[in-house]
């Protein structure tokens, strides 16, 4: 008996002590975190497949990410992601095994070893004045034995050797007026050719000599219509341009110091006269490729600057560079889109006829139009020539075609991601299947036939993969239906590309994607841009068999006064239920806490000149909105002008068609930031779904402080105009930062504070009744965080126990924003080692947990602090009193342990965003973090204390348990018996 | 900072005593204004401690001559002979009654524009005069009441070149402000000669269900409030008190813990506890064993027995 209470005593101790652990074991990765590595949308690709016994290509990205992809399945060898402000130009291969970067506007040059990405130099080219930035790699001009790279950036033409970086020669070019076009190096020669123009007229030649960077020659020649900048290069001394008005072809030829003007109207070659050309950027040899309304046009570029035109497409369309595939031969891709087809057609570069190769692919409409198209040659088993084709797509994604198949794809476009919205899963027993993902009785059997395979040890390695699919399919975590612990959810997020992405949050696969109709470029819409993504429906209680939705707002460019977009889409099937667009302007999106009987949220959409317009339009929307009507104001910030504003609701808009569901509104209060020594850097308020859980703090001595809990607070940050640079740009005295709490309905500013000598960028977060900030402090030469919190005084005297008896307290009135606040604020700062990308705080069902920040560092990982270190009632002595309630001795900054990092390993590179989400269970928050990466994993702050952990055995238990009656028995027996023994004795 | 304190409590009584005097001799009760009289050090020092209260508010009550001229926003920069470059500054507050009336004079801020060596000026002393409603604006308000709309105000945001950029524009319900009059409470803060806000609305509590009041007087009773920005908490460097921190952690270390006997010795004192209880249900129990004893002599047998086993045993 004490034997079996010991057990039970040791495993008590062990499961408390196995809760207390806070960070994961190296076993534990991946059980309940998910990270993902993307790159971007593809801007420049360059093969190396010579000699190499893992095939790549090596691209670079919009996202400024440099990535070198396996060929066979589209993974990442290594990656290196450039900073936000460091675009990269122009990426080559230089010496079989060094990839060359150019990038910033062609101020800094790096090379990275190609087998594994280590950096092997870099090099920073300074110039005078911004120019294009060209990258060319000549193949065997050779200075000092040395491989050249040629630049030319912020008008200066660099020679840079490839082996160390070092730059051999430089020759400003930009003192003499030329924007340089194109760099040429003829094959064999000593001889560069810097081409370009001089004013909007002048078309002029560089010579320049390859080993010493000395001018050898210059001419020029006028033309009086003028150019329209774009030139496109034919042959190594012909290149065509186009007038000013786009409507002349020029072919030029500039061999041997001779320039020869000739010209071709758009419209005799042809038909359309009124159309406008544009040229593409493809490099082919002898041809041009045009674009010409929405017909692309393919002209032959003879000698003596004949044109002709060889072929018209009037498909949506994508055209390769020329490669060089054999001795003299030259190829080049073309990608069309035929139905829900594509054609890839790879042609010989000066027979137009002949087709090299000509397949078609099966494409997801949800991919869109193919963007570009990349080739690459290589010799196939029979010696003959193969081809295989990169294409990245509307939607950001890389596809590799190869034998008319589709070898791998990636889905680039979740390395942008621009809004996050969660939605439920599907409730398990009404079986509603989301996607086809539950599967039907043949391929329930088929998959028992298959398990059935595995045990008996029959199963190929093929049913073993397959086997292992479906158990991970199968596996709790990735299940298609809501859990009771809500920790299954979908995340949906909108990236740039406007595609719609569902993502689950048990393994992070794509469930559905929706390529957004109304975010596509029509001719109404010129360059949509998706802006934010909004609950719209979230069904519950008595609406249950209605699917969630959400609302996606867009804009039709880029000014806030541009037309919007809106379109709702289904969570469950990922279809399109509602699109409206182009409407109104779009300036701000309130949801309101109102929904009608559907449970469809109300939402008040702010356009450019103020007005207010409420959607759904529906008459029941209407009904509810009229009753709050007096109720509801917001306000708006105006970062240039430095002014903020709260609006209320006037009255039906008077336009020349009666709008029910249009409001005008009226300025309600404003508060002018003086220009000359304040700007607003930050705006910071509340989450509206955030929940708290008690409205006391009871602090050490039985005193309660009330939390002055108010939905409609605004953390404003100013700083000094001087000060709005980067850091170090001016000294302590002249710069500052004010922080200001304003309450949003009457303007109150509630609490005021200047920090002087700090600067921004100021990163904040704001959570129940508290703020952090995080900023940058000049005079300590250190970034600094502090905190804010707000008590209210009015309702102190509550304390009195005999009030609440009596009914004499005022926690039950209405709480209204036109009484005079009776606050007190408490306020600390502490320095913090990192600086900061965002900063997000952990949310809970109840919010009875406590809070974690969530600190996206710049070496894009996840911190996880607690609220406990950032208290306004720290101090150095804590009486035992306070030590008791949890207040740690105050210190001057915070303790970084190494095992607080949520992202333990990894790096979510680029990070720009974390997302908390509540799960049912109270100690659990799940927290999504997304930049070029992706990163979701579960968190509980104050531990789970709500549940067993997972690894937690109940057989032990039941073994124990068991063990222990059949011991209470055995022992019962065994006493009985001994007594019946000594009875009759 | 206290004498200074005392002599300016000094001065305000001297003033309190004017205003009372004022209030006693005029008869008519047109209108009353407070007035906030402030420290001249309190604000605008830059660099220096804030002061731990700005809402030093000090009502007071007097009545301007009937004939004072209620004109728009003047700013008349006397210079006075004052070494310290001291100037009066006037600006004025505009009111008006729900979305059609347009802004009109409701009352003029006089204020004291101190220049500082280094270059800054702040206000100071700032004083206010409301003017009393007229018969129109009277019904106007009254309207308002009925409607619960807003009762709008506004000043300009630059104290020498009004308007400066803007107006700075402040709202209230209607139904907040009548209590015995009308009462009002301006917080308004400056940054320099900027207004950045004003925060205009009841002194106390405006409880959500607005009732509809009519004012018994139709006078104000004005309080206004100047604030400045604080300056935040400096944060704490250890660098010198790292070392007085681990001296105090060594003298803690030497220095055990003061805990309660409780906490001390519970381990001792639960089996002392147990022990006790024990003792004491035997304690209980042995009387009625021994009645029961008498009765039965059963168990008692029993023992003899027992003791008789063993007794078979060892031999």
């Amino acid at each position: 008996m004490a034997m079996a209470i010991r057990v039970f005593l040791l495993l008590l101790l062990f499961l408390s002590s196995s809760n207390l652990t806070f960070s994961l074991y190296e076993d534990q990765v991946g059980l309940m975190d998910w990270h993902q590595q993307y790159i971007g949308k593809v801007k420049h690709a360059v093969f190396h497949t010579q000699k190499a016994g893992r095939k790549r290509v090596v691209v670079s990205t919009e996202e400024n990410v440099v990535a070198s992809l396996d060929l066979r399945h589209g993974e990442i060898f290594w990656r290196h992601v450039l900073g936000t402000n460091d675009a990269i130009d122009q990426i080559d291969i230089a010496l079989g095994k060094y990839v060359i970067a150019l990038s910033s506007e062609g101020s800094i040059l790096r090379a990275w070893n190609l087998p594994d990405g280590q950096m092997v130099w870099e090099s920073f080219l300074p110039g005078s004045k911004p120019s294009k930035a060209l990258l060319s790699i000549p193949a065997n001009l050779k200075v000092n034995k040395d491989n050249v790279i040629l630049t030319y950036s912020n008008g200066c033409l660099h020679a840079v050797s490839s082996i160390d970086g070092e730059v051999l020669w430089k020759k400003e070019l930009a003192t003499e007026g030329i924007e340089v076009q194109q760099l040429v190096h003829p094959l064999g020669s000593d001889i560069i050719y810097a081409v370009g123009f001089v004013g909007s007229s002048q078309f002029d030649v560089y010579q320049i000599n390859a080993k010493n960077g000395e001018l050898l020659k210059h001419d020029s020649a006028a033309f009086s219509s003028g150019f329209s900048g774009e030139m496109s290069l034919v042959s190594s001394d012909t290149l065509v341009a186009l007038d000013a008005t786009r409507s002349i072809l020029v072919p030029i030829n500039f061999r041997d110091g001779e320039i020869t003007i000739h010209q071709a109207h758009v419209s005799d070659l042809f038909e359309d006269s009124s159309a406008t050309a544009v040229i593409l950027p493809s490099k082919l040899t002898g041809m041009v490729a045009l674009k010409i309304s929405s017909i692309i046009v393919f002209i032959k570029v003879a000698d003596e600057g004949k044109l002709e035109v060889v072929d018209k497409i009037d498909h949506a369309a994508a055209v390769s560079d020329g490669i060089l595939f054999s001795e003299d031969q030259q190829a080049f891709g073309l990608v069309q889109h035929v139905g829900s087809k594509i054609h890839l057609t790879v042609k010989l570069g000066h027979d137009w006829s002949s087709d090299l190769l000509k397949e078609s692919f099966e494409m997801d409409h949800q991919r869109g139009l193919v963007h570009k198209v990349f080739i690459n040659n290589y010799i196939r088993t029979d010696r003959s020539y193969g081809f295989r084709a990169l294409i990245v797509m509307e939607d950001h994604s890389l596809l590799l075609l190869q034998q008319g198949a589709v070898v791998w794809s990636r889905e680039d476009g979740l390395a942008s991601i621009i809004d996050v919205a969660t939605s439920e899963l599907p409730v398990k027993n009404d079986g509603v299947s989301v996607a086809k993902v539950e599967h039907n009785l043949f391929e329930w059997l088929k998959g028992h036939i298959l398990k059935l395979k595995g045990t008996l040890m029959l199963a190929s390695p093929e049913d073993v993969a397959a086997i292992q699919r479906i158990r991970l399919k199968s596996s709790e975590k990735s299940k298609m239906t809501r859990d009771h612990n809500g920790f299954r959810k979908l995340l949906i997020v909108l990236t740039k590309a406007g595609k719609l992405c569902a993502l689950h949050t048990g393994d992070g696969r794509i469930v559905w994607s929706l390529l957004l109709h109304s975010l596509h470029k029509s001719e109404a819409c010129e360059s949509p841009t998706g802006l934010n993504v909004y609950q719209w429906q979230v069904p519950h209680h008595h609406v249950m068999d209605e699917n969630p939705s959400i609302l996606v707002v867009g804009r039709c460019g880029l000014s806030p006064d541009a037309p919007g977009i809106l379109s709702i889409v289904d969570t469950y099937t990922g279809k399109e239920l509602n699109s409206l667009g182009p409407v109104h302007s779009i300036v701000q999106i309130i949801p309101l806490p109102f929904t009608d009987p559907t449970e469809q949220r109300l939402h008040l959409l702010i356009d450019a000149d103020r007005r207010a317009h409420l959607y759904p339009r529906t008459p029941e929307a209407i009904g509810i909105f009229q009753r709050e009507f007096a109720n509801i104001y917001w306000y708006s910030v105006e970062a240039d002008s430095g002014i903020i504003r709260g609006h209320v609701l006037k009255s039906n808009c008077i336009l020349e068609v009666a709008d029910e569901y249009c409001f005008e509104t009226k300025d309600l209060w404003s508060i002018v930031f003086p220009s000359e020594s304040e700007k607003i850097i930050a705006t910071v308020t509340r989450k509206l779904n955030e929940v708290v859980h008690t409205q006391a703090k009871v602090i050490a001595d039985q005193e309660v402080m009330y939390k002055y809990v108010s939905k409609n607070l605004l953390f404003v940050a100013t700083v000094a105009p001087k000060a709005i640079g980067e850091i170090g740009s001016v000294t302590p005295e002249e710069s500052w930062l004010v922080v200001y709490l304003i309450d949003t309905v009457t303007g109150r500013i509630l609490h005021r504070m200047t920090h002087h000598g700090s600067q921004g960028p100021v990163h904040a977060v704001f959570s129940e009744n508290w703020v952090v900030y995080h900023y940058f402090n000049l005079r300590a030469h250190r970034y600094e965080m502090s905190v804010i919190e707000i008590y209210d005084q009015s309702r102190a005297d509550n304390k009195d126990v005999w009030k609440l008896v009596l009914g004499k307290h005022n926690l039950t009135s209405p709480i209204s924003s036109y009484s005079r606040p009776e606050i007190i604020t408490k306020s600390q700062s502490y320095f913090f080692t990192h600086s900061v990308n965002t900063i997000a705080v952990t949310s809970t069902a109840k919010g009875i947990t406590s809070k974690q920040l969530l600190i996206g560092t710049i070496g894009d990982q996840v911190l996880a602090l607690d609220k406990r270190f950032l208290d306004p009632r720290r101090s150095i002595n804590p009486t035992q009193a306070e030590r008791e309630e949890g207040i740690i001795p105050l210190t001057d900054s915070f303790p970084i342990i190494p095992q607080s990092y949520v992202t333990h390993a990894l790096k979510v590179e680029g990070l720009r965003g974390i997302v908390t989400v509540p799960t049912k269970l109270e100690s659990t928050t799940l927290i999504f973090s997304y930049g070029v990466d992706l990163y979701f994993t579960r968190l509980a702050p104050s531990k789970t204390y709500d549940s067993l952990t997972e690894d937690f055995s109940y057989a032990l238990l039941l073994i124990t348990i068991v063990a222990l009656v059949v011991a209470i028995f055995v022992t019962w027996v065994l006493s009985e018996r001994k007594e019946l023994q000594e009875k009759w004795r | 900072m206290r004498a200074k304190k005392l002599r300016f409590s000094h001065s305000d009584l001297f003033f309190l005593c004017i205003c009372f005097s004022l209030l006693v001799s005029s008869p008519s009760l047109a209108f009353q204004s407070d007035e906030l009289l402030a420290d001249d050090e309190e604000f605008g020092l830059e660099g220096g401690r804030s002061p731990p209260d700005l809402d030093l508010s000090i009502p007071t009550r007097f009545s301007p001559p009937p004939s004072q001229p209620t004109t728009r926003a003047h700013t008349t920069r006397k210079r006075s002979s004052d070494p310290d470059s001291d100037s009066k500054v006037q600006l004025s507050l505009e009111h008006a009654f729900g979305d059609s009336s347009d802004f009109s004079p409701a009352g003029t801020f006089t204020a004291r524009l101190k220049t500082w060596s280094h270059g800054g000026q702040t206000l100071t002393k700032l004083r206010f005069s409301r003017n009393s409603f007229t018969k129109t604006e009277e019904q106007e308000f009254k309207k308002l009441l009925e409607a619960d709309d807003f009762y709008r105000i506004r000043v300009p945001s630059d104290v020498l070149s009004p308007p400066g950029r803007d107006y700075i524009i402040s709202s209230v319900k209607a139904r907040c402000l009548p209590r015995d009059g009308l009462d009002e409470h301006f917080v308004i803060h400056m940054d320099g000669v900027n207004i950045l806000a004003v925060n205009y609305g009841s002194p106390g509590a405006c409880p959500y269900p607005r009732q509809l009041k009519l004012p018994a007087k139709w006078s104000f009773n004005s309080h206004t409030v100047l604030k400045n920005s604080e300056v935040a908490p400096r944060t704490l460097s250890f660098a010198e008190e790292i070392l007085g921190g681990e001296n105090v952690e060594g003298e803690e270390g030497v220095k055990p813990l003061e805990r309660p006997f409780w906490a001390k010795y519970w381990m001792y004192l639960i089996p002392l506890g147990l022990i006790v209880m024990n003792a004491i249900t035997q304690a209980m129990n042995m009387p009625e064993e021994q009645a029961a004893g008498q009765s039965a002599a059963q168990p008692q047998a029993a023992i003899p027995r027992g003791q008789g086993g063993t007794a078979v045993r060892r031999r």
